[in-house]
């Protein structure tokens, strides 16, 4: 049985204040089980700065705690100080270490956008894992750049986002760095596979992981897996990857489900639902999600 | 020992280059520009054994900064002005790490309106971030400075960042002659940098500046970088001791130049106060009682030198390069609550505010300024606070003004 037996170094240990069900803390499991603890975690505020309160912590590694802005800045000086000391011996290659960026989408999205693109044009080698819940979540969940079109947030309770969820992958992708990908814990071996690949790779590797959230996005935490199935089965969440300047889908929906089945399942979208179904609305949103995938097809399959 | 015309920001590269920095996280800005462009034209040569990189901004530049210092590197950056204020939320940040760095800020005043020649708000808006403050009035003193701050930041009862602070335009880029430490002898004083365990380290797992909860974690976090920061005080004074050993010149916490028997002084900070200096010597020669005190450190507040030097005096006048707009000069608040409670009482404190923006501060000034102190001595009470602006440049403000709102001279013969 020891193919099954895992090292509790590569857990991370319970009893972390997050959610119930955090679509965010999964991935971010099945991430540091592949990672492991010869990691430093660079972390910006968010949900998950809240992992290590003083004197816990569940990771078996490393973590720094950055500011909001600064995750990757952050991994530059640790990456950098690692390297300077490995060039003049100071330190052995075993005690070397990977740098992993940790941040959520407020973040990512958008104030730690100019030091992400940054630290891809200095070409620094690290992982950035970004755990998408599509809004300021630790502060309640007001809307934020990667908050998808008419979804109730803290800011937005009247008619929902009036704005659309920004293309960070194809931001991210534009920059040409190593690896770019995205991913959901609810399907956990294209995750898996993604992370073990981006560990092969050196340079820029960024992960953009859709993390349901059952207090923001209003669903029970018994849902997350559903909700995060969903959202690749309608073809909402596209799972791809960007690598060698090509970028691929892995899990095109032959048959998708329609959007509305992924929607009902949250109280963010009840309003598109209660009192009565807002068809104008439903039909504006599935026109967008079958815009995405027409167009992928389009480029994918060589025209007659 | 070679003695070389240098300036203040080639200075600061020096001290850097000396001190056998390992890292160099960068971002350009006048006035400081120069001394990353020194230090990268070294590195790229191969007289520096060191790693320069380009951040994007100040903000993240000292993010890489402390956490290449928490992983174990001797680390330098610098930076100037709004820079410094872009940064600012890290700069508190940086000090609760305890990353033992050196920060050359290269004074600035602020925007707006934007301009680019120096006054000290920019540091002085750093004064309570935990970062320990040498204000430097040549460029000797800049070179020698980064030295000790390395000392200073490094020793494992201080163990916080330091700021060494030149002025823009009047130091960065005024040439001094310097004398250059001998690297063995400069070795000798500074050995390489010691993480004491502070590293983050296969097989030694840490976690460093995580979320505490309560105010009793985040109260004792905090103070431990107050008492940190007030031991610094003895370990300067200390330190200048051994680097007078090393290099023949002496640092103390506070420079005070013709005390002894002065009556009335005047206290400044940083390069103005050369010019200070000469008048005082104006003022000896002419028979007046004058001196000079020059704080070098500011954090930590050199309380007790302060008041042993400043509290048997008639009149002391703060001329503050620097403006809390609604309060006054910083200093001059500052110097107010370090000599209150004197059991005689203590000298009559006056407030002069010049200097804003790089505007000199002219000789004829200087001696009013002893003058107008020297009557509220006689009088017995303190004058009120003065901004210095004469007539002159008041006209020409109104002439620009006149341009800016579009009349011309010969307007009204049109």
């Amino acid at each position: 049985m020891s193919e099954t037996k895992q090292s509790t170094q590569s857990r991370l240990a319970p009893g972390t204040p997050l959610c119930a069900g955090c679509g965010g803390l999964q991935a971010v499991q099945q991430l540091y089980r592949i990672l492991g603890e010869r990691t430093v975690v660079v972390n910006a505020a968010g949900c998950m700065t809240l992992l290590a309160i003083y004197p816990f912590t569940p990771f078996a590694g490393s973590w720094l705690y950055t500011a909001m802005a600064c995750a990757p800045a952050g991994a530059q000086g640790v990456r950098d100080a690692l390297d300077i000391q490995l060039a003049k011996g100071r330190i052995s290659a075993e005690e070397d270490l990977s740098t992993v960026v940790l941040t959520g989408d407020g973040a990512a999205y958008g104030m730690g956008l100019s030091a992400t693109s940054a630290a891809i044009d200095r070409g620094l080698d690290f992982l950035y894992l970004c755990y998408d819940n599509e809004g300021y979540g630790n502060t309640g969940h007001q809307y934020s750049p990667a908050t998808p079109r008419a979804a109730h947030t803290a800011t937005s309770r009247v008619a929902g986002f009036a704005g659309t969820k920004k293309d960070l992958f194809a931001i991210w992708a534009a920059h040409r760095p190593a690896y770019v990908a995205t991913a959901i814990a609810a399907e956990p071996q294209d995750l898996a596979r993604k992370v073990k690949r981006a560990a092969a790779l050196r340079g820029p590797r960024l992960l953009i992981v859709l993390a349901p959230c059952p207090t923001g996005w209003g669903f029970e935490p018994a849902l997350t897996v559903k909700v995060g199935q969903l959202a690749v089965e309608t073809g909402i969440w596209p799972l791809k990857e960007y690598v060698d300047g090509r970028i691929v889908h892995n899990k095109i929906p032959r048959e998708r489900q329609p959007l509305a089945d992924y929607l009902r399942l949250q109280g963010r979208f009840a309003h598109l639902f209660e009192p009565q179904r807002d068809e104008r609305r439903l039909a504006e949103l599935q026109q967008a999600v079958d815009d995405y995938w027409r167009e992928i097809a389009g480029n994918t399959r060589p025209s007659p | 020992m070679t003695r070389i015309l240098l300036t203040g920001n080639a200075a600061a590269a020096w001290g850097a280059r000396l001190a056998a920095v390992d890292y160099v996280p960068a971002f350009p800005i006048t006035p400081q520009t120069e001394i990353i462009e020194t230090l990268a034209e070294w590195i790229d040569g191969g007289v520096m054994d060191s790693r320069l990189v380009t951040l994007e901004s100040e903000h993240s530049m000292l993010t890489a900064a402390g956490a290449a210092a928490v992983t174990g590197v001797r680390v330098f950056t610098a930076t100037s002005s709004q820079g410094l204020l872009y940064g600012m939320e890290m700069l508190y940040n940086l000090a609760g790490w305890r990353a033992p760095l050196v920060l050359v800020n290269v004074s600035r005043g602020l925007s707006a309106p934007i301009t680019l020649e120096p006054d000290h708000n920019d540091v002085l808006a750093a004064r309570d971030s935990g970062f320990l403050q040498i204000h430097c009035a040549t460029c000797q003193e800049v070179l020698d400075n980064v030295l000790l701050a390395y000392r200073l930041a490094e020793d494992s009862r201080v163990r916080l960042p330091v700021i060494v602070n030149l002025d823009g335009f009047y130091l960065s880029f005024t040439r001094e002659p310097v004398e250059i430490p001998d690297p063995v002898a400069v070795a000798d004083f500074l050995p390489p940098f010691a993480d004491l365990g502070q590293h983050f380290r296969g097989g030694q797992p840490s976690s460093q500046a995580v979320a505490v909860l309560g105010g009793g974690p985040y109260s004792y976090f905090r103070y431990q970088v107050h008492l940190a920061a007030e031991q610094a005080a003895a370990v300067y004074a200390d330190l200048g001791r051994q680097f007078e050993r090393h290099f023949g010149r002496l640092y103390q916490a506070v420079e005070a130049y013709r005390c002894d028997d002065a009556e009335l002084v005047l206290v400044m900070i940083g390069s103005f106060a050369t010019k200070a200096k000469v008048a005082v010597d104006r003022l000896r020669e002419a028979g007046q009682k004058v001196g000079l005190v020059r704080p070098l450190l500011l954090r930590p507040f050199p309380v007790a030198e302060l008041r042993r030097l400043l509290g048997q005096r008639k009149g002391v006048a703060v001329i503050d390069q620097n403006l809390s707009p609604g309060r006054g000069g910083i200093l001059h608040a500052e110097l107010a609550e370090a000599l209150y409670g004197l059991a005689k009482g203590g000298p009559l404190l006056a407030s002069f505010v010049g200097g804003l923006g790089g505007r000199d501060i002219a000789e004829e000034e200087f001696l009013q300024i002893v003058e107008v102190l020297s009557q509220a001595v006689q009088r017995g009470s303190a004058p009120p606070p003065r901004l210095l602006f004469t007539a002159d440049e008041l006209q020409q403000v109104r002439r620009l003004q006149d341009i800016a709102h579009g009349s011309r001279e010969g307007d009204d013969a049109s």
